[in-house]
């Protein structure tokens, strides 16, 4: 099923001529910046998610307020869909355009408005990178909890959007638990203010609503972080494994003993090679699977769990447990995590980044099944997985110029995605639905739960203009997706467990 | 004594009588935070019949309950595996049930450090203004798939639909805790509540009663002894916190009018009439007050917060600015489009 835009599945758009819509919006706002020719909209055609492009109607690049609220206002009399685009880091398309939809790039938005140490938050405009968030906060001793693994380029305001994540997430959480406040703009141009500068906020949680909401509902136009004292010092433990599922047993025993890691990562042994080959991060390559687990805190803390970390891992079996000695070691160890992306990207010519969550506990079951589907589609899965929390990220490789092999890639995420909801986990834990996942949010969700979902969006946005397509997909689309997805009468993976 | 009991099919039907019917419902557990917002007519529709936790796994850190177990039950159940709910949950009654926790989302004295209910909660079951029982999020640390309901539903009063389930994150209990009395004054508390934010400091809570600040260190033996140590004072009976939380220090029992001032961490002294009592290290301020709800609620507003009467009473909650009533209106008529859910009792127009 393709994933571009269907108007006959997805939902009718108003037709729009691109010129008349550019004299309109020219004539409303007459000094913002409008991109138009096929080639300025080029660079614009895709986020992080290269494999769709889309040429979009107009790129609109604002630097005030008031020419966003009066576009929106245009399109939204002219009834032309926005899709609003911060970096254009995203992984799921969510900022993915339209053809027949104008993109709202919100990166010129970049500036902090203020860090406050007394109150331990900083305001700053939606397009500030995340990294530039915890910098400016560093000499006071604070910093910027969520670090997603784009965050030197990724914008605040595609955080907000996509309620992004970080290898810290157990402990420190997501965007949602690190945001006081988000302005916010409406198709109609309305402004409000979700959430408050204190904890809570009167009536309804919009701000929880909103984090995470992909660009339907609403424009972020500033957002108020929390910032955190810079823990005292951070200690890192590398364990090997002879087998994933002893891996797996050890982040259960230390969560058992009582301890919540900053950061727990699992590295399965093509990413372990694959890592170390590109960046000699000093990772055991015969072992079957790594442990990457931070601690943090205050210096006597993390010596006393590091000592009861140790005798865990030791304990579940692992083959050799190494304490990071000093911060270049310490950097090292991570480095070979965080460039595993790209590690595994020198493997083949092309990989899919998968973003499913499932129960801990279902790890050593859901491994063996996407080995499985991995010889089934005849394509390498290398497997990342934040253990702490449970978000996983198989990598498929796959060559593009292969005919076919995009399509099997596609056919094996979507197998992987399943088998998440199948032991009761989800199709995404960072990434975002975007576009990517719009149809395996049939699976996740019943037709009740997606009117539901529709009814939210009615609310905000009655024309269904903000990003539309995205998210939620519609019932009729689930409809064509189940019909092509018929497991003979059977649920999905029936030799697994659930949970 | 724990009850393990499915009433969905019974709660359902409930719904689906008043929808066709058109007879609003007031959703209830135990009652025990029924002092907040307007009174609801309607038809009771009583929680407590659905309960039991549904799973618990420690090793996961998720614990689900249906919506009419007791609070009590699930915390004991927690603290036998050495978890607990970290936002320290209100009772503020005797039979108080999870269901009503997180409509109401309440959180307790740690709440600045730990975070509230909302962000505890991992997914939800529920019955919408259609009939339907849906379920949104899961049990599972990380899920951006679709809006986020569960998160939203929290602290709704139950104006949105009736919560039947909920998954929450547990945590484990650290190893070492102590309470501490420091004799300082209310500004120089605040001052250095403010300065001690900015550090690495394992506090977990902090209150000013006007007399003395007291403050809870909670972490491992080394930080907590280190803290305890630097910050001095006299030790405090750890049982002082359950007695904030549940409002039974003398401070609640002013014959007075009793507010919750939420306010911007950092704030300094607020002037009133009246008697207050600072919690959350400055964000939250139970005043006991006969001044004009007008009033207050300027004062509260200049400094960015918000003030809930906090035993009913007209107008109980901060009112809402335009255009953002007008969005939450138009929220509650998409998702309770006949008007069922507990009309009127976070605002009387709706």
């Amino acid at each position: 099923m393709n994933l571009l835009y269907d108007a006959r599945i997805d939902g009718a758009l108003t037709h729009v001529d691109q010129a008349e819509v550019l004299q309109r919006l020219r004539a409303a706002v007459p000094d913002l910046d409008l991109l138009h020719s096929l080639e300025d909209l080029r660079p614009y055609e895709c986020d992080g998610l290269s494999a769709y492009r889309v040429v979009p109607l107009l790129v609109a690049l604002p630097v005030r307020l008031d020419q966003v609220q009066a576009l929106l206002r245009v399109c939204h009399a002219l009834r032309v869909p926005v899709v609003a685009r911060g970096a254009g880091t995203g992984l799921s398309g969510g900022a993915l355009p339209l053809e027949q939809g104008v993109l709202l790039v919100m990166a010129r938005f970049n500036r902090i408005l203020e860090v406050n140490p007394a109150g331990r938050f900083a305001r700053v405009q939606p397009g500030v990178r995340n990294l530039a968030i915890s910098q400016a906060a560093a000499p006071h001793g604070l910093y910027y909890a969520p670090d997603p693994s784009s965050q030197i380029a990724c914008s605040i305001g595609g955080n907000v959007a996509e309620n992004a994540g970080g290898v810290h997430c157990l402990k420190y959480g997501l965007t949602v638990h690190n945001l006081l406040k988000v302005e916010v703009m409406t198709i109609e141009g309305d402004c409000m203010t979700l959430g408050s500068d204190a904890l809570d906020a009167p009536g309804f949680d919009l701000l929880a609503l909103f984090t995470g909401s992909e660009g339907l509902l609403g424009i972020v136009t500033e957002v108020t972080v929390k910032l955190l004292p810079l823990p005292q010092v951070a200690r890192v433990l590398l364990a090997s494994f002879g087998t994933v599922e002893q891996a797996g047993r050890a982040v259960a025993d230390i969560i058992s003993a009582g301890i919540i890691p900053a950061g727990l990562e699992m590295m399965d042994n093509l990413s372990i090679r694959a890592a170390e080959d590109f960046i000699h991060a000093g990772y055991p390559v015969e072992a079957a699977a790594i442990l990457l687990c931070e601690l943090d805190g205050v210096e006597a803390d993390v010596h006393e769990d590091c000592q009861r970390v140790e005798a865990v891992l030791r304990a579940a079996g692992a083959t050799q447990v190494r304490l990071a000695r000093d911060a270049a070691e310490r950097a090292r160890f991570w480095a070979g995590r965080k460039n595993a992306f790209p590690a595994v990207g020198r493997l083949s010519p092309d990989y899919y980044c998968m973003d499913g969550t499932i129960p801990r506990r279902a790890l050593p079951g859901v491994l063996d099944a996407i080995a499985a589907l991995s010889r089934e589609h005849g394509l390498r899965v290398a497997n990342v997985f934040h253990a702490g929390d449970g978000n996983m990220h198989p990598l498929i490789l796959f060559d593009a110029n292969q005919p076919g092999e995009l399509a099997r890639a596609e056919a094996l995420g979507s197998r992987i995605l399943e088998l998440c909801v199948a032991v009761g986990g989800s199709i995404t834990g960072e990434h975002g639905v975007g576009r990517e996942k719009i149809n395996q949010m049939c699976v996740q969700f019943n037709g009740d739960e997606l009117t539901l979902f529709h009814a939210v969006k009615q609310a905000f946005d009655a024309h269904g203009l903000l990003n539309p397509g995205k998210n939620v997909p519609t019932l009729h689309r689930c409809a064509e997706f189940g019909a092509m997805h018929v497991h003979h009468g059977q649920l999905p993976f029936p030799d697994l467990e659930r949970f | 004594m724990s009850v393990d009991r499915d009433a969905s099919a019974a709660l359902r039907a409930q719904v689906e009588q008043a929808l066709a019917e058109g007879t609003p419902l007031r959703i209830q557990g135990s009652g025990s935070k029924a002092m907040l917002g307007e009174a609801v007519s309607g038809q009771v529709l009583d929680t407590r019949e659905h309960r039991g936790i549904v799973s618990y796994d420690p090793t996961e850190l998720v614990l689900t309950a249906r919506a009419g177990t007791p609070l009590a039950e699930v915390e004991a159940v927690l603290a036998a595996a050495g978890q607990r709910l970290s936002f320290e949950p209100p009772h503020l009654g005797e039979g108080a049930t999870v269901g009503g926790m997180v409509a109401a989302g309440l959180s307790g004295p740690r709440r600045p450090w730990a975070g509230s209910v909302r962000d505890h909660v991992l997914g939800t079951r529920m019955i919408s203004g259609h009939g339907t029982l849906l379920r949104f999020g899961g049990e599972v640390m990380k899920n951006v798939a679709g809006y986020d309901l569960s998160r939203l539903l929290t602290g709704s009063f139950g104006c949105l639909g009736v919560l039947t389930e909920v998954s929450l994150k547990v945590l484990p209990v650290p190893r070492a805790c102590r309470s501490l009395r420091l004799p300082l004054g209310q500004a120089e508390a605040l001052a250095q509540l403010t300065a001690w934010g900015q550090q690495p400091l394992p506090i977990s809570a902090a209150c000013h009663d006007g007399q003395a600040l007291y403050l809870r260190l909670e972490g491992g033996e080394g930080s907590v002894a280190s803290g305890a140590d630097r910050l001095g004072g006299e030790p405090l009976e750890d049982g002082y916190w359950a007695d904030l939380r549940e409002q039974r220090l003398s401070f609640f029992a002013s014959p007075a009018a009793l507010w919750r001032l939420a306010l911007p961490s950092g704030s300094g002294e607020l002037d009133l009439p009246g008697q207050q009592l600072i919690d959350w290290g400055g964000g939250q301020r139970w005043l006991t007050s006969d001044a004009g709800a007008e009033d207050i609620r300027q004062a509260v507003t200049r400094l960015g917060g918000h003030a809930t009467r906090y035993r009913q009473g007209p107008a109980g909650f901060h009112p809402l600015p335009e255009p953002l009533q007008r969005y939450h209106r138009s929220l509650k008529q998409q998702l309770d489009p006949q008007g069922i859910f507990n009309p009127g009792r976070l605002y009387a127009e709706w």
